[in-house]
């Protein structure tokens, strides 16, 4: 094949020469391949190459079959990455061999058939993708989030998703995504993105070109300084730049300069423009445009999040002078969860810390403006305007909530409407079939409960008991003779330890759950129910939905003082998808039912799939996720422990601010659900 | 009755010989000696193998008062801290409890992981940890007045999410509290080495290594990798311990039993071995 030197897409008159070439023998035919110039014209040069060489390959064993192949290989190429490609021409030419033309036919048509076939063998990225998350979240210790691009694109980044090819048919294909990841993990981490990209390419004279230049160039500076930081990533990382062309090697060295940066590469870039970049680049070229707006949008929440915390932070210490009296405010790129105020060491809180890593990341240093505390004001990152929602009441509700308006800064009066709904009967046969399904994990679960019970506790120095303990005699005894009183507490009783725990579990039902959702948030409930029986705490299991403030429902599934009986196993079975999720009314409706508990402990675990939303534009965005908070604080102000447990691929910012109150888990899939959920509760209780 | 008996079995209490080695990180020292000075209880607030009991060795040795530590458990009660009878012959002996023996002593008290205790203990924490300074030893219908060196320092790890297990306001708002936490870079990476005598390029990869299982924490894990666990690696690794073997053992597997979880944390590791 040719070399990467002499890429540049061949025109009409060239592929015809190579077509004549390759078909001049064929006067039988008398078939025009004038049809095949549209589609090969419009290829990138490397394509355009592959189709020609294989089917100059094939030709030369068969006319007929060298011509479908390069009439099928650029949509066999949008569908496959090269190498694919060429093991499917072989496998036709093998056919070919052994069971003659009309198989080899076949198979080269049933390329889509193919490429799926082999997808199964190659690594795809779906079944690494959770772990690559975890991977570059230890890298970034910010969420990033990787997601599958087009085959023709190659790996690239927008600094908040990192894109990487949906499948790698390569040895080694975790290793090599690994690789993959890290460097752009890097380009975001390590300044790519410091300089205006946008104009530099702009200013090139050949932006594409370019950018896949500079992609390279940054990616040979960034390689060299993952080396250093992280060198067990050096045999990946070889391995993915095996494939560079030599002439690199100045470039390589210069750019592996500790002190190298993003304007180095810039500067190199024109000593390259003069060719084509090769044709199966590592990494994809730089999108400049998307990433920058990511990026300055990150940076400006980022710095409003930071001001937010300082500004909370001077007023607690008393100093939040109003502007007429500098305070010295100072943070070192060293230390980013510490400031420093008027020479005072004061830690950042949580989402400030986290706020102030995140620019440090981006910019290398915090931004003085940072310092200079905003007003007052809770964190906001997205306004969205309310459209009220017309309160119509034909029936009567069943109670009436308060919701927190925090634009107000204070709660609307009587505001939601919240009604108790039954669940009709679902299948009776659920439960039981998900036991069946799940006997073993079910198993491992009653024995981990059975344990946290401590089975029959020995209870000791009790005033009465089936034994007398010979401890508490022996030591009363001994008080006794020392002039204390003896005591009675002479007996030990064989009993259960007393947990006195009331749990309530709050389950969403609004729409988003359909499917996969609501099955492991059924599944999960089935566990639970057979964990907390073994367990024997009392608990409630309410479902909720609804439709704008004037229905916000719940639905019982298991009251507290309700047995597990065939009832409540059907009610299970009943969950279903249903309306929107206004959150805070059910929050508020159940920590009231849970507060008549007589309990000593009293926990609200809600399980549901991401941010609160409901029909018309109020309670979306910012107004749903401040008023959940507040139900959470209400409930923690009345003594509720509110555990929120999430199934949310990208774990968004706004949990932590929502779920701040309250703790939180955030699950990345959702078949975790049923496995997870009991260990959530083993460990919030034991 | 005769005293001399009754304390026949008091505890014997002795000031630690050498300086333990403790890297100060921020103002924790000065809080502590202050705090010590004006007789103030003091409270410990980090995350596992961050160093606490480390400081209150260091500090015990710096203020050369005896030391006394208990490690607190479920099943730790009042009679556990405070005393009890003994039966010896037919002598009857009291025995001081670490707490009452450490009052007595005006030693510096540790309790370790206080919110384990039973909840009765704060009976006899309460009493000691405000401008009383005494414990009542009820048996003996006894008021033990703390000596003057004697403090009270109690740990508590934050980061457990049980319901069971919060520090109510009444004990923590008897308390200094001083926050822990994983040292920066360099200095972890310098008390790595001054631990295990690895050199200072391993034991900085094997910093960078927890710091990538810290960013972890809250997606799965509950606490990333404590500068303890990087001592146990870094010993392994001086024993002759391939890195990458060393850092499975003690940091991947030591984190949790979570089969992913391990996964993950292998990759992190061989991104850094």
């Amino acid at each position: 094949m040719p070399s990467s030197e002499e890429t540049s897409r061949l025109t009409l008159d060239e592929l015809k020469l190579r077509l004549d070439d390759i078909f001049f023998l064929d006067i039988s035919t008398g078939r025009s391949y004038e049809s095949l110039f549209d589609a090969l014209a419009l290829l990138p040069r490397a394509k355009q190459d592959f189709a020609l060489h294989w089917g100059e390959v094939v030709a030369r064993t068969d006319i007929e079959l060298g011509y479908l192949v390069i009439e099928l290989a650029p949509e066999a190429l949008r569908q496959m990455p090269a190498t694919l490609a060429e093991r499917w021409v072989i496998a036709a030419l093998d056919d070919y061999d052994r069971k003659g033309a009309r198989a080899a036919v076949a198979v080269l048509r049933d390329f889509a058939g193919f490429a799926q076939a082999s997808a199964r063998q190659a690594t795809r990225l779906d079944a690494v993708e959770a772990r690559l998350t975890r991977f570059v979240q230890g890298l970034s210790g910010r969420p990033l989030r990787i997601a599958a691009g087009q085959c023709d694109d190659g790996a690239w980044t927008d600094t908040a998703t990192i894109f990487l090819p949906p499948q790698i048919d390569a040895d080694a294909a975790l290793d090599r995504y690994k690789a993959l990841a890290a460097l752009l993990w890097a380009q975001a981490r390590h300044g790519t993105f410091a300089v205006d990209l946008a104009a530099v390419l702009a200013g090139s004279g050949d932006p594409p070109r370019a950018a896949a230049w500079l992609a390279l160039l940054e990616t040979l500076r960034l390689a060299a300084r993952l080396r250093r930081e992280l060198p067990g990533l050096g045999r990946p990382l070889d391995a993915l730049l095996a494939a560079l062309p030599a002439d690199l090697d100045a470039a390589r060295t210069a750019l592996a300069d500790p002190a190298a940066t993003v304007s180095d590469s810039v500067a190199w870039l024109p000593r390259l423009m003069d060719r084509a970049p090769p044709d199966d680049p590592p990494v994809g070229a730089l999108r400049a445009d998307g990433a920058q707006r990511v990026r300055a949008e990150r940076i400006a929440q980022d710095k409003t999040i930071l001001r937010k915390a300082v500004a909370a932070l001077l007023a607690v210490l008393g100093k939040a002078g109003g502007g007429d009296k500098a305070v010295d405010v100072a943070i070192e790129a060293a230390a980013a969860g510490e400031l420093r105020i008027d020479g005072e060491v004061v830690a950042l809180p949580p989402e400030g810390r986290a706020a102030a890593q995140s620019l440090l990341q981006d910019l290398g240093e915090i931004p003085p403006e940072c310092m200079t505390p905003a007003g007052s004001g809770p964190w906001v990152p997205t306004q969205h305007a309310g459209s009220g929602t017309l309160a119509t009441t034909a029936t009567q509700a069943d109670a009436l909530y308060d919701e927190w308006d925090y634009r107000r800064r204070a709660y609307r009066r009587q505001w939601c409407h919240l009604y108790r709904r039954e669940l009709p009967p679902g299948d009776a046969d659920y439960v039981a079939e998900v036991c069946r399904r799940q006997a073993p994990l079910i198993r491992q679960i009653r024995r981990r409960f059975e344990a946290l019970r401590g089975e029959d506790r020995v209870l000791r120095r009790q005033t009465d008991g089936a034994e007398i303990d010979l401890d508490a005699v022996v030591e009363a005894v001994a008080d006794q003779r020392g002039g204390a009183g003896s005591g009675e507490r002479l007996f030990m009783r064989r009993s259960r330890d007393e947990r006195s725990l009331a749990a309530m579990f709050m389950v969403d039902m609004s729409g988003s759950t359909k499917g996969w959702v609501n099955d492991a948030e059924r599944e999960a409930l089935v566990m639970l129910c057979e964990a907390l029986e073994t367990l024997g705490d009392r608990y409630a299991i309410w479902g909720f939905s609804g439709w704008t403030r004037t229905r916000c429902e719940v639905y019982r599934v298991k009251e507290f003082g309700e047995r597990y009986d065939d009832g409540v196993r059907r009610r299970i079975a009943a969950i279903e998808a249903k309306d929107y999720t206004r959150m805070g009314p059910p929050l508020r409706h159940l920590t009231t039912l849970l507060l008549r508990e007589p309990a000593k402990h009293r926990l609200l675990v809600t399980l549901s799939d991401g941010r609160p939303d409901d029909f018309g534009d109020e309670y979306r965005g910012q107004y749903g996720v401040e008023d959940t908070r507040q139900a959470l604080l209400e409930a923690r102000q009345k003594g509720v422990h509110a555990y929120c447990v999430t199934i949310d691929r990208h774990g968004a910012d706004y949990l932590r601010h929502m779920y701040g109150p309250a703790s939180y888990t955030v699950l990345d899939d959702v078949k975790k659900l049923p496995l997870r959920i009991a260990d959530i509760y083993r460990r919030l209780t034991s | 009755m005769d005293d001399v008996r009754l304390h026949a079995l008091a505890p014997e209490l002795e000031t630690l010989a050498t300086e333990p080695f403790y890297q100060p990180t921020g103002d924790e020292v000065s809080l502590f000696e202050a705090a010590w000075r004006r007789k103030l209880p003091v409270l410990l607030k980090g995350p596992t193998g961050c160093g606490k009991t480390r400081f209150v060795e260091y500090m015990a040795w710096r203020l050369s008062r005896p030391l006394v530590t208990v490690a607190c458990h479920d099943d730790l009660s009042t009679a556990d801290l405070v005393g009890r009878y003994l039966l010896l012959g037919d002598e009857t002996v009291w025995l001081d409890g670490p707490l009452t023996a450490a009052v007595r002593a005006g030693a510096i008290c540790y309790l370790d992981e206080i919110v384990e205790a039973r909840k009765d203990t704060t009976v006899a924490i309460h009493p000691l940890a405000d401008t009383r300074r005494v414990l009542p030893v009820e048996k003996r219908g006894e008021l033990v007045h703390a000596a003057d060196g004697f403090m009270l320092v109690v740990s508590y790890n934050p980061g457990y999410q049980s319901v069971l297990k919060e520090l109510k306001q009444s004990t923590r708002q008897r308390f200094v509290a001083i926050d822990f936490d994983y040292p920066p870079a360099d200095v972890e990476a310098g008390i790595v080495t001054r631990e295990t005598g690895i050199d200072a390029a391993t034991a900085a990869l094997l910093v960078r290594v927890a710091q990538l299982t810290r960013n972890l924490k809250g997606q799965g894990l509950d606490e990333g990798a404590s500068t303890r666990l990087l001592v146990h690696a870094g010993h392994l690794i001086a024993d002759g311990i391939a890195p990458r073997i060393a850092c499975t053992a003690a940091i991947a597997r030591a984190l949790g039993d979570d089969a992913e979880m391990a996964t993950s944390i292998d990759d992190l590791i061989s991104a850094v071995f």
